[in-house]
């Protein structure tokens, strides 16, 4: 009987053909930006220092969907008004916990995120952060 | 039963008969002994008890508030029935359905707004009824239980509301029902999970939308027709209503009964004859609206919660959230289920505000918390700014576990001290106290209703 409550399988899970969406060559985003995704629902973020965040849109706090706001430089929720920088922290509460990171990778110089890898984390740090190796 | 109501050798005939093989007694009794038997034979009707005491149909003990909530739920029964019949469970036809029920069926605007405004009616009232069954002391033994039933049905018409809210599709409801569901995340351990569920996944979609018609179309109003048998059936053992009565008075053992029909059926059908008068005036006047079509990529600012919770998502701007949604909830619910159970000093049933004393100590408490709690509020907003100015101690006791422990000890301390300065007895204390929790409860509602305005500031209603 729980089968009839329980949420569906997924039918995609993370790494299948589906999930995975294709940003675009890094030269493409320009320092201190930020890149909406609709379809994928995160925004592609990149750092001063190069790097790059698949960064979800959506509220740690309650879920509302965070707006970029360029002149500012921030996100900020229009429900409780909770405030994060580019890197996805928290600048001013009730949100508890930076905004969700998505798996992103790269491969032939193309930036790809699967949607399917959420991972939740409490703060920013170094390591989600991924680099376009200077090779060239 | 009885053979000496068939027809009388003159109505024969042919329709005659099957008229009677309908209704086998005559439609209109004549003596008080044929009314209380016509009762018994009335399908409809025969639930009711045949008599009634007396002094339990004045209007100022019930002031009709059950038989109102009831009818409000037939009505939604009957509203509800005919919007399915156009109403589509499945995103974006939802919201197509709506304005295919506006613009092409014949008075759909009409039979929306009625269902829209007998559900808002219908908390409202309930909630009312639940507070003069609390101040008439209706809840002491034997009526315990019913107060429990009561409770369930009250959870019953919430789930009804807030599960009908997103039916619609709009951004309203879409992002109302994004920030509700959002605060099930924490509840500690189950969190996430429960939210899995209720939502049927990540993220509002398809399976929210299907989820909640099936809780709302069928699941609670199975719900609602078994627990009213059972609240009726309830009161009925419980020998009728709490009969009204001075502080000076004593429980009436053996009270003077009255036959239900024509004496209560007929308050009752005035009261509905009004009823349904107000919410047709106000169905035809103030027509629903239908925002834009439900959009994920964009939260409107700013996202209210419905009315009924402005009151929780007041204390969830304020708070940490597991106090918030989890522990501040739990508490009510528990003292709520808790109240017929509690070791009281007298029965104070059919006593208005238990004495005069009460009525009193009542309305101090009232006066206590309008002042205190808009105090509290700008003091949060303006003044102390818990989680910004003192960011060095964590935001769980900041502004989770030190503000609950005040506020605890101030409930506490207001129970003490109003027992203590009115040499009370505890039946007199305790509603005191609730008063207090009550009305603190209600400027939270309202403050979050009327006075929040673009990214959840504080604003005046006029400029919003
Ligand atoms: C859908 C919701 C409800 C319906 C349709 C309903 C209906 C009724 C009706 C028709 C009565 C008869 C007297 C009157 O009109 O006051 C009644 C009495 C009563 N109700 Fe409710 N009720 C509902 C919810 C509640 C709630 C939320 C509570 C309390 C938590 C409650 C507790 C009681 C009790 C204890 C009585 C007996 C009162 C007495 O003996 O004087 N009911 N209810
Ligand atoms: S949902 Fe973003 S601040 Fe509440």
């Amino acid at each position: 009987m729980t089968a009839f409550l329980l949420p569906r399988k997924k039918k995609t899970t993370a790494g299948d053909f589906g999930t995975i969406i294709e940003a675009g060559k890094a030269d493409q985003f320009s320092l201190n930006s930020v890149t909406a995704f609709i379809r994928g629902k995160f925004y592609l973020c990149r750092l001063e220092d190069g790097g790059f965040l698949a960064v979800s849109r959506k509220c740690t706090h309650l879920g509302c969907t965070v707006p970029w706001s360029d002149k500012e430089k921030k996100f900020v929720c229009p429900c409780h008004s909770s405030a994060f920088d580019i890197k996805g922290e928290v600048i001013s509460p009730p949100a508890p916990r930076a905004l969700d990171v998505y798996h992103l990778y790269i491969e032939n110089n193309i930036l790809k995120v699967d949607t399917g890898k959420r991972t939740k984390r409490s703060s920013f740090n170094i390591d989600q952060v991924v680099y376009v190796k200077k090779a060239s | 039963m009885r053979r000496e109501h068939n027809p009388s050798p003159k109505t024969t005939g042919f329709f005659h008969q099957i008229l009677r093989s309908i209704f086998p007694d005559p439609l209109i009794p004549k003596s008080d002994q044929e009314r209380r038997r016509y009762l018994f034979k009335n399908l409809i009707l025969h639930f009711r008890p045949s008599t009634v005491p007396e002094k339990t149909l004045k209007f100022s003990l019930t002031w009709g508030l059950g038989g109102m909530a009831a009818l409000l739920i037939i009505l939604q029964f009957g509203t509800g029935l005919l919007l399915k019949f156009v109403y589509i469970p499945i995103p974006v036809s939802a919201y197509t359905s709506i304005q295919v029920l506006q613009n092409e069926v014949m008075f759909g605007q009409l039979i929306r707004n009625v269902h829209h405004w007998c559900a808002n009616f219908l908390v409202l009232i309930v909630f009312l009824h639940m507070l003069r069954v609390f101040f008439t002391g209706a809840f002491h033994p034997p009526r315990q239980f019913s107060w429990i039933i009561g409770l369930g049905l009250f959870g019953l018409v919430l789930t009804a509301n807030f599960t009908g809210y997103l039916l619609p599709y709009d951004q309203l409801a879409y992002w109302a029902v994004t920030i509700s569901t959002g605060m099930l995340e924490y509840i500690p351990a189950i969190g996430n999970r429960l939210q899995e569920i209720i939502q049927g996944g990540n993220e509002i979609g398809p399976a929210t939308l299907s989820i909640f018609f099936a809780i709302h179309t069928a699941v609670v109003p199975m719900g609602l027709i078994i627990l009213m048998a059972f609240h009726f059936w309830r009161i009925r053992k419980s020998g009728g209503l709490v009969i009204p009565r001075s502080s000076e008075e004593e429980i009436e053992k053996k009270p003077v009964r009255v036959t239900t029909l024509p004496h209560l059926l007929l308050r009752e059908v005035v009261v509905a004859l009004v009823l349904i008068a107000v919410v047709m005036m106000v169905s035809v006047f103030f027509d629903v609206s239908l925002g834009d079509s439900a959009n994920p990529g964009l939260s409107p600012n700013p996202t209210k919660a419905p009315w009924y919770f402005a009151g929780l998502q007041e204390i969830l701007l304020h708070l940490h959230p597991l106090f918030s949604v989890f522990i501040i909830p739990l508490v009510l619910v528990v003292t709520l289920m808790g109240i017929p159970y509690l070791k009281y000093d007298t029965n104070t049933e059919g006593i208005w505000f238990a004495s005069i004393k009460g009525r009193r100590m009542a309305m101090i408490a009232g006066l206590i918390a309008i002042v205190a709690a808009p105090m509290g509020i700008l003091a949060d907003e303006y003044l102390i700014g818990f989680a910004v100015g003192l960011s060095w101690i964590p935001n769980f006791f900041g502004n989770g576990l030190i503000p609950f422990a005040f506020i605890f000890c101030g409930c506490v301390g207001f129970y003490i001290l109003i027992k203590h300065r009115y040499s009370a007895t505890n039946n007199e204390a305790i509603q005191a106290l609730f008063v207090f929790i009550l009305v603190i409860f209600l400027i939270l509602t309202v403050t979050g209703t009327w006075f929040r305005g673009p990214g959840m500031k504080l604003a005046w209603p006029w400029k919003l």
